[in-house]
C-alpha cells in the first residue's frame, strides 16, 4: 500500500513560513503533480515527504504508517534529484547497484535486479560508463534507474526534465508517463511547468505561498479554478480579466460598459474569460467590447489578437488558425460568451 | 539544509568522526601547553620531573634580597626578545618586499620563466637544518666560497666571521631566512597578483598612468588582503623560530631567540621550572599576536554553514 | 629597442634571482665531491669528483638508518594526519552543530602553538608513556602542526562538494561512513594528495621534537642527523660528509617537489589567498 497522507503540514525556516498547514491524500498508484511559481513551496514539500526537511508540525503518512520521524531510508521512497545527482567516480552499474549493495542484499540479487531495471528503460548498454561518459538524457535514466531498483512505495521527482533540451523534455516526460503506467506505483512530481503537469497528472496540486490553492484532475482546474491564482497560473495565455459590477442581470465594466448576462451573482467581482472564449464580433452586439487592436500572433494553428479596451487594459483572445486576422490599430469587438464564464470574490475565490 | 532527524545520524556520526582528532589533537598540544603552564609554576627539574614545589610567579619574576629574579628580568631572556624582534621586523619586511618584487617579475613573461619558477620551490623543499648547515658552509670564515669571493672581488681585505662576530651573526641569520622564506611569499604574492583582472592595468595604460604610479595606486592595494595574511602567518612563525638559530650560530647572545632561549633552559641546563616560564611566555606572545590578528580581521572561516 | 631592453633586464634579473636560489645547492654538491684537503680549498666548477664523503657518510654516520627512519615517521604522519582530518572536515565541513565555528578558530590557533611551549609536556607525557627514544612519541607530537592545516584544507573542500550529491546518498540509505568512504573520499582524492605532501615534507622538515625526543643514533632523523655530525675533534666539522649527507637528503625531496609543483603551490596559496 503506498498511499500518502499529510496532515497539517507545517515548515519554517527561520522566522519564514514556507508550509502553511498542508493536508493531502494521495491515494495508491496515483500520479499527482505539485505545480506552482517560484518559492510557492513545491520542492518543500517534496522533500517533507522525501525526509530530507522535518516537519515543524504535522504529520506525514506513507502506506498507512507515520514516517513523520524517521529518515528517509526507512519511508519507503525514492528520488530523482534535479541535477540526477550521480555518483562521479563509479559507472552507471555501481550507480544503480551501490545503494543495494551497501543494504547487504546477495550479489546475484542485486546483479539481477539493476540488470532488469536497466532492460527497462533501455540503458542496458550503459552501464560500464561514468556519468561523464552520459549524456543528460542518460544521465535522467540512470539515476531513474537507481530510484526504481530499490523499489520504494513512493517515487518522487524533483523537477526531473529542468536540465533537459526542449525535445528530450518532451521525449522524457512520455517515458516517464510510460513508466507509471508499467509500474503503476505512486508517484509525486514537482514542477513548474504547467504544461508538463497537465499532461503527466492524475491529479494536480497547485501550490502558492505555501498553501494549497485547489487540488483536482487536469481537467477541473482548467474548467472550474477555485481561485483566481488558479484560474491564471493554469493556462496559457493566461485567462482575461475583467473588474465588474454585476446588478439586474447586467454587468458594468469600469469602463461604463454594460453586458448583460444570466447569473444568480450580484456585486462587485471579477469576471474572468479565457482567450478561446472570446469571440470577435463584427459589429457591435450585445456581450461584445469595444477594442483596439495592439498586437497579434499568428502561430499557424491559432492566432492570438492582443487588444485594448476602453481603460487601457488588455484582453487577449485566441482565433482559429485559418480565421481573418485584424491588423494592429483597427477596431473590433470582443463577444462574451454566454456560458464559461468564471467569477471571483474581490477575495479571489470562485463565485458561484 | 538537512532535517533534524536526518541530521541526528549526521551528528552523532560527526562527533564520531570528530573525537579521535580532538582526543589527539588535545593530547599532543593542549594537555602539554597546560603543563608547562603548571610547571612554569614550580621548580621542576628534567631529571626528576615529579618531584617539586609550587614557586608561585617567582620563575616569572621574583625580588630578594635586593637583586632581580626570574625570566623577565634576566638580561639573556631581554637580549633574546630583543634578537627575536630584529629577526621578526627585519626578517618579514625584507620577505615581503623582495617576494613582491619577484611577484611582479614573474608576473610577466621573459625566457626562461618556467625554469625560475621551479627554482623557486628549491629553498622552500630544503629542510631547515640542511638549508643551515649550507649556509654555514658558506659563510664559514676560513673557507667558505663567501668570503673567498668578497676577497677576489676585493670588497673585504680580510676573512670576515659571518657566524662568530656578534654584529654580524644575526644579520647572517636573517639572511638565511630570506633566502629560505621569500620564495614562499613571492608564490603567494604571484597567486594574488594574478587574480588582479587585467582591464585595471589596461585602463591605467589608457589613462597614461606612469608604472610606478599604477603599482602603488593599482597593483598594491588589489593584493594588499592576500598579502596581509601572508605577512601574518610569516609573523607569527619568525617569532617562534628555532631550527636556523641553533644550527647555525647556537645559543649565542647575539642570536639567540625566545625559543632557543627556553629549550637551553629546558634542555641544556634542565630548568624545568625556569625554562617552561620561558616557554610560556613565548605563547602568550604569540597568542596576544593572533587575538589581536583575529580581532581585527575577523576572520570567516564558517562559509556556508548547513 | 626599449622593450627588447626591458626583456633583457629582466632576463638577467631573472637570472641573478634563479643562481642566487640555487647556488647554496649547487655549492654543496661541489662539496660533497671533493674530500681531504680539496675541502679547505674554495673551487667554484668541478674537478675531479670523489665519492668518500658519500661512502663515510653511509657507512660511519649510518645515514641510511637515519633516512628510514625519517620515511618511516613521515609515513605514519601523512597516515595518521589524513584519517583522522577527512573524517573530521566530514563534520566541521557539512553537518552543523553548536560550537563549530569555534571549534574551527580553535584547531586553527593550535597551529600557532610555539614548539618550545609544549615542550616540557609532551616531554612528561613521553615519558610517562615509555616513548622516549622511540620513534611513536615523533608521530604523536607532529600531529600538532600536521593536523591544524590537513583539517583545515580538506574542510574547505569538503564544504564544496554538492549537497545533493549527499541527498541522493541518504535517499539510497547510506550511512555518514559510507558516504565519506566511498563517495566523498574519492572525489577529494586530488586535495588529498596535495595535503599529504604537505604534510609530508612537515614532518621530514621537523627539528626540535626530533632532537628532544630522541637520544641514540639509531632513532634520530634525518635533520638532527645532519646537524649533530661530528668529526675527530670538537672543532672540525666534516664538511665534506655533511655536505653529502644534505645532497643525499635533498635531491629526492626536490624531485618530489618539482614533480607535484603545481599542486602543491594550488594547495599553499588555497590556504592563504582564499583566507
Amino acid at each position: 500500500m503506498a498511499r500518502v497522507q499529510l496532515q497539517s503540514l507545517s515548515k519554517q525556516f527561520g522566522t519564514t513560513d514556507v508550509i502553511r498547514g498542508v493536508d493531502l491524500d494521495i491515494a495508491d498508484g496515483e500520479f499527482v503533480v505539485f505545480v506552482g511559481p517560484s518559492g510557492c513551496g513545491k520542492s518543500t514539500l517534496l522533500r517533507l515527504i522525501a525526509g530530507l526537511e522535518e516537519a515543524s508540525a504535522g504529520s506525514i503518512f506513507i502506506g498507512g504508517e507515520d514516517v513523520t520521524h524517521r529518515p528517509p531510508s526507512k519511508r519507503g521512497v525514492a528520488m530523482v534529484f534535479q541535477s540526477y545527482a550521480l555518483y562521479p567516480h563509479m559507472d552507471a552499474y555501481k550507480n544503480i547497484a551501490f545503494g543495494l549493495k551497501m543494504a547487504e542484499a546477495s550479489a546475484e540479487s542485486v546483479d539481477q535486479r539493476v540488470r532488469r531495471v536497466a532492460d527497462m528503460l533501455q540503458i542496458s548498454n550503459l552501464l560500464d560508463r561514468r556519468p561523464r561518459e552520459l549524456s543528460g538524457g542518460q544521465r535522467q535514466r540512470v539515476a531513474i534507474a537507481r530510484a526504481i531498483v530499490r523499489e520504494p512505495h513512493v517515487f518522487l521527482f524533483d523537477e526531473p526534465l529542468s536540465n533537459l533540451d526542449a525535445a528530450l523534455r518532451t521525449q522524457t516526460r512520455l517515458e516517464i508517463a510510460r513508466l507509471h503506467d508499467d509500474l503503476g506505483s505512486t508517484m509525486i512530481y514537482v514542477t513548474h511547468d504547467q504544461q508538463e503537469a497537465m499532461t503527466l497528472a492524475d491529479r494536480i496540486v497547485l501550490l502558492n505561498k505555501g498553501r494549497i490553492q485547489q487540488v483536482g484532475k487536469p481537467a477541473e482546474l482548467y474548467r472550474r479554478p477555485a481561485t483566481r491564482f488558479v484560474a491564471e497560473f493554469i493556462g496559457s495565455p493566461p485567462m482575461n480579466f475583467l473588474s465588474v459590477q454585476i446588478e439586474g442581470g447586467a454587468a458594468t465594466l469600469a469602463t461604463g460598459e454594460r453586458i448583460p448576462l444570466q447569473t444568480q451573482i450580484s456585486g462587485a467581482v471579477d469576471l474572468g474569460v479565457r482567450p478561446e472564449a472570446l469571440a470577435l464580433a463584427e459589429h457591435e452586439a450585445p456581450a461584445s467590447l469595444r477594442a483596439r487592436v495592439v498586437h497579434t500572433e499568428d502561430l499557424g494553428d491559432a492566432c492570438f489578437v492582443h487588444a485594448s479596451i476602453a481603460d487601457r487594459s488588455r484582453l487577449v483572445a485566441r482565433l482559429a488558425g485559418d480565421a481573418a486576422v485584424p491588423s494592429k490599430g483597427q477596431s473590433i469587438y470582443l463577444r462574451l460568451p454566454s456560458e464559461g464564464l468564471h467569477f471571483f470574490g474581490r477575495d479571489g475565490h470562485r463565485v458561484g | 539544509m538537512i532535517s533534524r532527524s536526518l541530521s541526528s545520524e549526521r551528528k552523532r556520526a560527526a562527533w564520531l568522526f570528530l573525537t579521535p582528532m580532538l582526543f589527539i589533537l588535545t593530547a599532543v598540544a593542549v594537555w602539554p601547553l597546560g603543563r608547562t603552564i603548571y610547571l612554569s609554576l614550580t621548580n621542576a627539574t628534567l631529571v626528576d620531573m615529579t618531584n617539586y614545589r609550587l614557586v608561585g610567579l617567582s620563575n616569572y619574576i621574583a625580588y630578594d634580597e635586593g637583586r632581580w629574579y626570574g625570566v623577565l628580568t634576566d638580561p639573556q631572556w631581554i637580549a633574546a626578545l630583543r634578537n627575536t624582534l630584529i629577526f621578526v621586523v627585519i626578517s618579514v619586511s625584507l620577505e615581503t618586499v623582495f617576494g613582491v618584487l619577484i611577484a611582479l617579475l614573474l608576473n610577466t613573461t621573459f625566457p626562461g620563466r618556467g625554469v625560475m619558477r621551479a627554482a623557486m620551490l628549491v629553498p622552500w623543499a630544503i629542510p631547515t637544518v640542511v638549508s643551515a648547515k649550507m649556509w654555514s658552509w658558506m659563510l664559514n670564515d676560513q673557507f667558505g666560497v663567501v668570503n673567498d669571493a668578497l676577497m677576489r672581488i676585493g670588497v673585504t681585505a680580510e676573512p670576515v666571521a659571518w657566524l662568530a662576530e656578534p654584529s654580524l651573526a644575526m644579520a647572517s641569520v636573517i639572511m638565511v631566512d630570506v633566502w629560505k622564506t621569500t620564495p614562499f611569499v613571492a608564490l603567494l604574492a604571484l597567486a594574488a597578483l594574478q587574480m588582479v583582472p587585467n582591464d585595471c592595468y589596461e585602463a591605467a595604460e589608457v589613462d597614461g598612468v606612469g608604472s610606478f604610479k599604477v603599482f602603488f595606486h593599482v597593483t598594491l592595494p588589489l593584493i594588499a588582503p592576500a598579502l596581509a595574511v601572508a605577512v601574518i602567518f610569516r609573523l607569527l612563525d619568525a617569532m617562534r623560530m628555532f631550527d636556523l638559530v641553533y644550527v647555525m650560530t647556537g645559543a649565542t647572545d647575539a642570536t639567540m631567540t625566545l625559543s632557543v632561549f627556553a629549550q637551553r633552559e629546558l634542555v641544556s641546563f634542565q630548568d624545568v621550572g625556569y625554562g617552561s616560564a620561558a616557554s610560556t611566555l613565548v605563547f602568550f606572545v604569540i597568542a596576544m599576536l593572533t587575538a589581536l590578528y583575529m580581532m581585527t580581521m575577523r576572520l570567516d572561516l564558517d562559509g556556508r554553514s548547513r | 629597442m626599449t622593450r627588447r631592453f626591458r626583456t633583457v633586464g629582466l632576463g638577467i634579473a631573472a637570472l641573478i634571482c634563479t643562481a642566487v636560489l640555487l647556488f647554496p645547492l649547487y655549492y654543496a654538491l661541489l662539496t660533497s665531491l671533493k674530500s681531504g684537503s680539496e675541502l679547505f680549498r674554495v673551487s667554484y666548477w668541478p674537478g675531479e669528483i670523489d665519492l668518500s664523503s658519500y661512502a663515510r657518510v653511509w657507512s660511519e654516520q649510518n645515514f641510511a638508518r637515519n633516512i628510514l627512519n625519517s620515511v618511516v615517521v613521515a609515513f605514519w604522519v601523512v597516515l595518521l594526519s589524513m584519517t583522522l582530518a577527512i573524517t573530521a572536515s566530514f563534520a566541521l565541513g557539512r553537518v552543523r552543530f553548536a560550537g563549530r565555528k569555534t571549534l574551527l578558530y580553535a584547531i586553527l590557533a593550535i597551529s600557532m602553538f610555539p614548539q618550545v611551549a609544549v615542550l616540557s609536556g609532551l616531554f612528561e607525557l613521553i615519558r610517562f608513556f615509555g616513548l622516549y627514544n622511540n620513534l611513536a612519541s615523533l608521530v604523536l607530537s607532529y600531529m600538532i602542526f600536521t593536523l591544524p592545516f590537513t583539517v583545515w584544507i580538506l574542510t574547505t573542500f569538503m564544504r564544496d562538494l554538492p549537497l545533493e550529491l549527499e541527498e541522493a546518498a541518504i535517499m539510497d540509505g547510506l550511512s555518514s561512513y559510507v558516504i565519506v568512504r566511498h563517495i566523498f573520499l574519492p572525489l577529494m582524492a586530488p586535495a588529498m594528495a596535495a595535503t599529504g605532501l604537505l604534510a609530508f615534507i612537515a614532518a621530514w622538515n621537523e627539528f626540535l621534537f626530533a632532537l628532544t625526543f630522541t637520544l641514540s643514533n639509531e632513532q634520530r632523523t634525518v635533520p638532527v642527523a645532519i646537524a649533530l655530525i661530528t668529526g675527530a675533534s670538537e672543532y672540525e666539522l666534516p664538511w665534506g660528509s655533511i655536505m653529502a649527507a644534505s645532497v643525499i637528503v635533498t635531491v629526492p625531496l626536490i624531485a618530489l617537489v618539482l614533480v607535484f609543483q603545481r599542486r602543491m603551490v594550488a594547495g599553499l596559496t588555497a590556504g592563504a589567498v582564499k583566507g
